[in-house]
């Protein structure tokens, strides 16, 4: 008869069986099924009858290790999902791999589980992967677990084993914080103290590992924590423009005004939308996959952050983390990775690496330039454009990224902290200015919709007489005669009009004249008008200037043009180079392309065409 | 009801991860319980809408009430329905008699990998779940597939948190599995609380059997069962240690292993 208690599940929760190669961690899985009755029938008797073929011994951990090669090399190569139930909850149990060589999937078992159990053989003690596991559980944001110490048979049922291993455990824990729900000494192959009490071990009377899953609890609430809503895509199938995306943390509802960062743009929610749900949602909590509908048509794209405008998300364009690397090759200072925080994909490269961490013994190095795949270590991440993000001592789902690395995803982390970027006051007064504008009757959806174009600065850098004055008169024309609404916008204008009231030196910094400049080519791009300009008044300080101007008219796409007699460096973000002699009509053609390769020459929202049945 | 609304938005979060990372993606269709469920998470996902084809690898074994079930939905809820079929392996005379394992790599693997070629997909949703069989417990959400179509489970990418793998070299393939946490009863709860129409065959209709997984009619088979509302089907699925796939004769011996590493769904 089947001790499994079939009651209806209310609730699921994801466990993760983590530690080192050898320490039982399948055997242990497979005796929880075994012991509850939650094997198929015949499953039990057929791995037995395959083993006995076979001529070996059977195991436990047969029964999930369903690759042949995991059986003939007795270990786990991958995660196995497994589901069992348990008076009136629904687990999935990860069983992940203790080898070193797997350990990017034990990781990947272990960042979706919500509790986890970490195994220590009695008779071998604690190995490294115990201490990288547990080091790990941590950094990955797995708060709950209990320590299984496992093999007791083996070491004659003995207390004082039992507690060396606690004693050694908890203090490499209590290190970096860790603190196990539980101790518990058991034998996997045995089952004592697995699903029922062990007759051997009368000085323990603590609970068993299936009254320890029993005791887990679901994650804390992260609906009563401030909105964070990551924009996952925009859809129009029909007349609806429904916002998408997970809901991360907190609770929204109809009416409630929402910003979205880091483009400060700002609506309120119109309708929750919802297939086959009577009556309509009037709002949503954090773990729901939602839609909403807002009250005006502004432009927001996969990546930003919505929240209430009390607790907006970090805006930066570096940070400070805690990774781990899994990468074939290793991490490299320098070097160009996309980034991806929640929605958002940013191109970032590592400014610093301030040490790698030795999960053995929790010793730093420092001075490293590089991080080989399965080490942890913090650094400084620079992102090309600035991302919203949080801390994650704050939020989990928006406080963690991952780094890609060509194709693959090949090293995750934590953020830790903001790290203060040059352009921090401006981002500071754009937003202040943006939160406060007063807007008129006209959308920026209404524009758009009239002119058949998008608002947008192309910004042409470069040293003297490299053309870029020439080009941008020609840019201009032949925008205007192609019936886009374009201006030129010229720096000497500025200098004798609006900066009239600087005095000579401050006519000399860039500093002040750039935000001038800066905030004048804002409300142009406001206007809804391709606002073409030069960094000429700037002279060589054109580096500085651009990025001044790109922080104050943010989010307006800003397509850069760097020109250049010579081959020399162009600033960070750079669209268009030209270097040599120019051929002015094939340079407006470039820059015509990146206009509508960025979206700007076409006044549809959202990123895919609107989709047609084919029916 | 709490934890099939969890299931509900991780899945929708997926296919949404998935319509967003794919210019050509495509959902495969059995008309099976799992893959009907996988259509109706993809109409929440996309409110009411089906942005993508579904594909259907036609053995011409199905059992016929299924392609009448198929041609109904597709009308009803208006499905760009492809349909894929070795002509090859079946003007050659391709059936189970052959080799079962012979028989699903020619018909339903090798199938399903001409009608990708051709139409050049680079993401396919599948309905496939962890507690079905062993392999497929050990499956990401998002599966690279090599040129050949084939399944490196040795060296699989790794899957931190909702961050799944969107990138792939040109020629392989994202195979992309949004029910991987759901089990057998699962599916049927959620058929109920969303009220989906799905095929009779998995109902008793009063000769005491049922199907409990649908395959090919010549390699699927009927369990004994009396269930002849769902509210029956939760309650046995409750109480039962039968596989659920004892009726599919591919599971035999190690026929799973075998087949999904060179491919198969």
């Amino acid at each position: 008869m089947s001790m499994s208690e079939t009651t209806k599940p209310s609730e699921n929760l994801n466990i993760v069986i983590v530690g080192h190669v050898d320490h039982g961690k399948s055997t242990l899985l497979g005796r929880l099924y075994a012991d509850t009755g939650s094997l198929p029938d015949g499953k039990l008797e057929k791995v037995q009858a395959i083993c006995k073929q076979q001529g070996k011994e059977f195991e436990y951990a047969f029964l999930f290790d369903a690759f042949l090669e995991e059986q003939e090399q007795g270990i786990t190569i991958d995660t196995a999902r497994t589901f069992f139930m348990w008076k009136g909850r629904q687990y999935i149990i990860i069983d992940a791999p203790g080898h070193k060589e797997f350990l990017k999937n034990m990781i990947s078992g272990a960042a979706r589980a919500e509790a986890a159990l970490l195994l220590i053989d009695a008779l071998e003690g604690v190995k490294e992967q115990s201490k990288k596991h547990g080091y790990l559980l941590s950094l990955l944001g797995v708060r709950q677990f209990a320590v299984v110490v496992n093999k007791m048979d083996l070491v004659g049922y003995r207390q004082d084993v039992f507690d060396g291993i606690e004693k050694e455990y908890r203090e490499f824990l209590g290190q970096f914080k860790a603190v196990p729900s539980q101790f518990i000494p058991v034998s996997a192959k045995l089952g004592d103290n697995i699903a029922n009490r062990s007759g051997q071990m009368s000085w323990y009377s603590g609970p068993t590992v299936l009254e320890t899953l029993g005791a887990f609890k679901k994650e804390a609430a992260r609906s009563e924590q401030p909105l964070r809503l990551p924009v996952q895509d925009v859809y129009k199938f029909d007349a609806r423009r429904i916002i998408t995306g997970r809901i991360t943390a907190g609770r929204l509802k109809v009416g409630d005004h929402l910003v979205f960062s880091p483009s400060n743009k700002r609506a309120n929610i119109m309708t929750v939308e919802a297939f086959n749900i009577e009556p309509q949602p009037t709002g949503g909590q954090a773990g729901q996959s939602i839609g909403v509908t807002l009250d005006e048509q502004i432009f927001v794209e996969r990546g930003e952050i919505a929240s209430h405008q009390e607790h907006l998300p970090q805006v930066s364009t570096a940070f400070r983390a805690n990774l781990f690397w899994l990468g074939k090759r290793p991490l490299e200072k320098g070097r160009k990775y996309l980034l991806r925080v929640a929605t958002k994909e940013v191109d970032c490269e590592v400014a610093s690496i301030h040490r790698i961490i030795d999960t053995m013994d929790l010793a730093q190095q420092q001075g490293s330039n590089t991080i080989s795949k399965n080490q942890v270590a913090e650094l400084t991440l620079r992102t090309k454009a600035p991302v919203a993000f949080d801390l994650s001592a704050s939020f989990e789902a928006t406080g963690r990224f991952v780094l890609v690395d060509e194709y693959d995803i090949a090293g995750g982390g934590i953020i830790t902290e903001l790290v203060h970027d040059d352009q921090e006051f401006l981002r500071e007064e754009a937003r202040r200015r943006d939160f406060a504008w007063v807007k008129g009757e006209v959308t920026v959806e209404d524009r758009a919709q009239q002119y058949g174009h998008r608002a947008a600065v192309v910004l042409i850098t470069g040293g003297r007489h490299t053309g870029k004055s020439f080009l941008a008169r020609k840019l201009e024309g032949r925008l205007v005669a192609d019936g886009r609404h374009a201006y030129l916008l010229d720096g000497e204008n500025l200098r004798r009009g609006l900066d009239a009231d600087l005095s000579e030196e401050e006519r000399g910094q860039t500093t002040e004249m750039a935000r001038r400049y800066g905030e004048v080519a804002r409300l142009l791009t406001d206007t809804g008008l391709i606002v073409v300009s030069t960094t000429n008044p700037f002279g060589l300080a054109y580096r500085e200037a651009s990025q001044t101007i790109r922080t104050l008219v943010h989010p307006a796409p800003v397509i850069a043009v760097h020109m250049s007699k010579s081959e020399e460096e162009p600033p960070p973000n750079t669209d268009v180079v030209l270097s040599g002699p120019t051929d002015f009509d094939a340079a407006t053609a470039r820059i015509l392309d990146e206009l509508k390769r960025r979206g700007v020459l076409a006044q549809a929202i959202g990123a895919k065409p609107i989709f047609q049945y084919s029916i | 009801m709490k934890h099939l609304r969890q299931l509900e938005d991780q899945s929708v979060y997926i296919l949404r991860e998935a319509y967003k990372h794919f210019d050509n993606l495509a959902m495969l269709w059995s008309m099976g319980k799992d893959s009907t469920v996988l259509l109706w998470l993809a109409r929440k996902a996309f409110f009411g809408h089906v942005p993508f084809p579904l594909l259907h690898v036609d053995t011409s074994y199905k059992i016929p009430a299924m392609i009448e079930y198929r041609d109904r939905l597709a009308r009803e809820w208006r499905l760009n329905l492809v349909v894929g079929q070795n002509k090859e392996a079946l003007a050659a005379g391709m059936n189970h008699t052959m080799g079962r394992v012979v028989c699903c790599t020619a018909l339903k693997t090798n199938g399903l990998k001409q009608l990708l070629e051709n139409k050049g997909y680079t993401g396919v949703i599948l309905g496939v779940r962890a507690d079905e069989e062993g392999t497929r417990a050990k499956e990401r959400y998002f599966s690279p597939r090599d040129k050949h179509g084939d399944w490196d489970f040795r060296d699989q990418p790794p899957e931190l948190w909702d961050q799944y793998k969107t990138t792939f070299p040109p020629g392989t393939h994202i195979r992309i599995h949004p029910l991987l946490d759901w089990t057998e009863i699962n599916i049927w709860e959620y058929i109920k609380l969303e009220n989906i129409p799905f095929i009779d065959l998995y109902l008793d209709k009063g000769d005491g059997t049922r199907y409990r997984s649908l395959g090919c009619a010549p390699c699927t088979s009927p369990i004994k069962s009396t269930a002849k509302t769902v509210d029956d089907i939760i309650e046995e699925l409750r109480h039962t240690t039968v596989a659920e796939r004892s009726g599919r004769a591919q599971d035999e011996g190690r026929g799973m292993e075998l087949l999904r590493k060179d491919g198969y769904m």
